[in-house]
């Protein structure tokens, strides 16, 4: 031992020491990198959720309103009754007569120079097999096969009990996909990496397989196909989607009607009954329970079982089937007496008076904050107290609101209700579901899990409700149950457990707000019951990317998804920031920014974090709101025909607006009036409280009217529209967001009181 | 009457003594007001900052966050803690039985003396390039994707496999196989801002 090894010795050591201090400096430093990425991609989530679900609130709220107009309105003239009836002849639910004229499929020829499949019946898997490769290669099934699919669709899914049962005896393999909402990519990479379904290959898809994608229609094809095949094998349950009221909006209406102009009409008609027809769950032996939504403390599945669920057109609006002269003579009664002194309201004062679904929407709370609410959603609302209730809320609300619209007051109730005039009477029908059932299928169909016990309302999507893992365990006690799988809401890795893994959330459309935003994944029981679960992301350029790229690329996306909405609220923006800025300096603080900002779009938004993203300033902690606006105006507006402030408005409500024209199209002409617009656009702003004159709305659609015949073509209504997403992705060579998701506007905007 | 005069003439430059004192005095008061309210400003913007952070994590709207979201809270406020750094801090705002959940109430006062304290500073660049400088140690200027591996998954507090694949794509040059680590250093510096 010489003092040279201790010297090397401790050389050895001091170099140890250093590289183990460099070391920890270096994970030190990325580790923070790290987090950084990841707080962004949160934020960026709850973008696109929260935009979402603002959207879905509107939907509600649209629909509250022509669910009032409808229960309580009352034409003085031909006119309006002419015009309301065109507006919900959509209500009328086509008879078993009826719908065979819709599915008629006969009558309809295939020209020669069709180059796309062809389909006999029965089908044969050879068949299902052909579909999926021709629509990989992009080709359009012929409306003749695809109403005879669906005719054949409706009788199979007819026979089918409420709750289907699958045993793994059978099939050793069952597989469960989750929400898949027109993205055609995902199925086939799901059949092309799992395997086709097959008898020892049973499937359930678990709802949600229309809407926001563009191949909802390939979708549904295919799995009818399979369906009709192996019938004992492959299962699909209903989703909230499976429900043309929401089709409407989201999408699914629109890709029809755009590849079948012709025969569009019927297939939706169809379609409309086919959703009906669909099963509402899937239990696998006896002991995993699959849904789409979840559960609510009052979930009686021997009830649900037993109701008749072709009855439940709409989860979105609890209306029966047909309506009786007698029913409907008792309602008006009941109506009539509670209102004695208040005249009839035909137009409606904001929808926060009015209780529409067994829950009050509060309409100016944040998604987040929403949830605090202790509403109970065991408690439906009875339909005369509301009635009652909105009758004496509306009468003084009244007088005001028609003054601003300058409609007649109707004094008296002459004629009977719309609907009762053209219903035919109920003979040998099975019984209605009663509102206990029908809030039963919307819960399974709507809820979601959270992690605190108990069971409160879903503010949040306006329908079903949040259930704890009490709610679960409870539930799966009563059954013998011991997995609950369900989808409807997307996770970042394709699924979800909760509830001490007795709940599974599944979800198949990968990519779903954006390219890189979410993987997709699907489920596969073998006779152990133990899920095991397989995950993919439908696009291979994002498995090049690092996790930088893959977050800022889905980052700018969200980001111009919320600049759009920025910019709809332009004109209330800058009212709210005049409020901070009493000394008419020009500048706001970051601070005030943020106040400012939530109090207009409720979005719930970390609105701080997203500063430096949103507001280019050079200045640390002010910016010049004026100046700001007018950029993100720069960055939205295009048509010169339109101003600024229409465009806006408009944007705003692009998605109602949108939603509103295709009820009033019933016919799905693809044509509506001038005056039908204006007068709608007019009943409607009133009801949101948009601050609009008469002249703006005549503007409106004068602007909107390009060719100047006096009628609004639906192409040129969306051009509108398209013409300013063009405009805004002319910069951007990468991707605007293809789904009609990120287009959702928000709709409560404060007019003056 | 001169003494009058005196008098009044005592009494004015008194009272303009007095009245330069008391002025001193309030200005000395106004000042040290001024800096109470200008804590108080910032105190109230540190809050801001944290309970903005916190919710982002905060998926019930319960004031909780589940508490491995804790480390990534405390980095986007701008801090550079260790791991156990972080560990630390965990113990002070956890509960006595662990639930893995932290509350808001007890998250808020810790962090907010973090950051008025200004602990955990981030690492300046010059310093990051020393420490890759001490880990190549013959200067070449690269580090070999193997040694890289080697350091961040034995020395230190070790990355996990994932840490280390993800560091990995971005960091290393597929042709070399290495990791110009000044280069990447400047990379990352843009990517942040």
């Amino acid at each position: 031992m010489g003092s040279s090894t201790s010297i090397q010795h401790q050389f050895a050591f001091q170099n140890a020491e250093k590289a183990f201090k460099a070391a920890t400096l270096i994970q030190r430093w990325y580790r923070r990198y790290v987090a950084r990425l990841e707080m962004r991609r949160q934020c960026t989530w709850s973008i696109f959720q929260s935009i979402e679900y603002a959207g879905q609130q509107d939907q509600i709220k649209l629909h509250d309103f022509f669910s009032y107009l409808m229960d309580h309105f009352t034409p003085s003239s031909h006119n309006e009754r002419d015009f309301l009836d065109r507006m919900f002849t959509e209500e009328r639910f086509p008879q078993d007569a009826e719908m065979e004229k819709y599915s008629d499929y006969e009558s309809i020829e295939v020209p020669d120079s069709y180059t796309g499949p062809h389909l006999s019946f029965p089908l044969l898997p050879d068949h299902a097999t052909a579909l999926v490769e021709a629509f990989r290669l992009k080709q359009q099934l012929h409306a003749r096969y695809v109403l005879n699919l669906l005719h054949e669709t409706r009788k199979h899914l007819a026979q089918l009990p409420n709750i289907n049962r699958l045993s793994t005896c059978y099939s050793e393999e069952i597989t469960v996909c989750g929400d898949l909402h027109g993205q055609l990519d995902d199925l086939i990479f799901i059949f092309y990496k799992n395997g086709l379904p097959s008898p020892e290959r049973a499937y359930v898809f678990n709802g949600d397989f229309v809407d926001r994608g563009k191949d909802s229609v390939e979708i549904l094809m295919v799995l009818f196909a399979f369906m009709l095949v192996y019938p004992k094998e492959f299962h699909l349950n209903r989703g909230n989607h499976e429900d043309h009221m929401m089709n409407l909006r989201y999408g699914f209406t629109k890709e029809v009607m755009h590849k079948y102009k012709t025969h569009g009409k019927k297939i939706l008609r169809t379609l409309q009954d086919v959703f009906c027809w669909l099963p509402l769950a899937t239990l696998v032996d006896e002991k995993v329970l699959i849904l789409h939504g979840g559960v609510s403390n009052r979930t009686d599945l021997e009830l649900l079982a037993k109701l008749n669920r072709h009855k439940i057109v709409s989860t979105l609006r609890y209306k029966m089937r047909k309506e009786n002269e007698k029913q409907a003579e008792e309602k008006r009664k009941a109506n009539q007496t509670s209102s004695a002194q208040t005249p009839t309201p035909w137009f409606l004062p904001q929808s926060r008076s009015l209780p529409s679904s067994p829950f009050h929407l509060r309409s100016d709370k944040a998604p987040k904050t929403s949830r605090s609410s202790s509403i109970p959603c065991g408690a439906p609302l009875e339909r005369k107290e509301s009635s009652w209730q909105v009758q004496h809320s509306v009468g003084l609300e009244l007088e005001r609101c028609q003054q601003q619209v300058g409609f007649p007051v109707i004094r008296e109730k002459e004629e009977p209700l719309l609907l009762t005039s053209k219903a035919d009477p109920v003979v040998g029908e099975r019984p209605e579901p009663t509102r206990e059932e029908w809030k039963q299928v919307v819960d399974i169909l709507w809820s979601d899990p959270m992690t605190q016990e108990g069971c409160k309302a879903n503010t949040v999507r306006g329908g079903g409700c949040y259930f704890g893992p009490d709610v679960t365990e409870q539930l799966l006690q009563k059954y013998n149950l011991q997995l609950l799988i369900r989808s409807h809401e997307c996770k970042p890795e394709g699924y979800e457990f909760c509830h001490n893994r007795k709940v599974l959330t599944i979800f198949s459309a990968s990519n779903y707000y954006e390219v890189g935003s979410n993987r997709g994944a699907y489920v596969k029981l073998g006779p152990s019951l133990s899920p095991h679960i397989v995950q993919y992301q439908a696009n291979k350029a994002t498995h090049m990317l690092t996790m930088r790229q893959r977050i800022s690329r889905v980052e700018e996306s969200a980001l111009r998804a919320l600049r759009e909405k920025l910019f709809a609220h332009s004109s209330d923006l800058l009212d709210e920031f005049k409020k901070h800025d009493a000394d008419k300096t020009g500048l706001i603080t970051l601070k005030d920014w943020a106040a400012a900002v939530e109090s207009v779009l409720h979005l719930g938004l970390p609105w701080r974090m997203l500063w430096p993203q949103l507001v280019n300033t050079s200045m640390d902690n002010a910016l010049e709101y004026k100046s700001w606006l007018e950029d993100l105006a720069k960055e939205q507006l295009s048509h010169e025909n339109i101003q600024s402030s229409l465009l806006e408005t408009l944007y705003r409500n692009r998605s109602n607006l949108e939603t509103i024209f295709r009820i009033i199209d019933s016919d799905h002409s693809g044509f509506i009036s001038l005056d039908e617009f204006r007068q709608t656009w007019k009943l409607f702003s009133s009801h949101m409280n948009i601050n609009i004159t008469d002249d703006c709305i005549c503007d409106l659609a004068r602007s909107i009217d390009f060719n100047k015949d006096g009628h609004i073509d639906i192409n040129e209504f969306l051009e509108a529209f398209r013409l300013v997403e063009q405009s805004c992705s002319e910069g951007q060579p990468s991707d605007c967001p293809q789904s009609t998701n990120a287009n959702d506007s928000d709709c409560s905007s404060s007019g003056a009181p | 009457m001169y003494c009058l005069l005196t008098d009044r003439k005592a009494t004015w430059s008194n009272k303009q003594r007095l009245t330069e004192r008391r002025g001193i005095i309030s200005c000395n008061e106004n000042r040290s007001r001024d800096r109470k309210k200008n804590s108080q400003l910032v105190l109230a913007d540190f809050h801001k900052k944290i309970k903005e952070a916190f919710e982002v994590f905060d998926h019930e709207s319960n004031n909780t966050v589940d508490v491995r979201e804790i480390g990534t809270i405390i980095r986007s406020l701008g801090c550079c803690p260790s791991e156990g750094e972080i560990h630390d801090l965990l113990a002070e705002v956890e509960e006595e039985e662990p639930t893995g959940y932290i509350r808001y109430e007890k998250f808020l006062p810790v962090m907010t003396k973090v950051l008025q304290e200004r602990r955990y500073r981030p690492i300046p660049e010059d310093v990051l390039l020393g420490a890759f400088e001490v880990l190549d140690s013959a200067k070449r200027g690269f580090l070999t994707k193997e040694e890289l591996v080697k350091y961040m998954t034995e020395e230190g507090e070790p990355f996990s496999q994932e840490e280390m694949e993800e560091m990995l794509s971005a960091a290393i040059d597929p042709g070399s196989n290495s990791v110009n680590y000044k280069e990447y250093i400047t990379m990352m510096v843009i990517d942040e801002n």
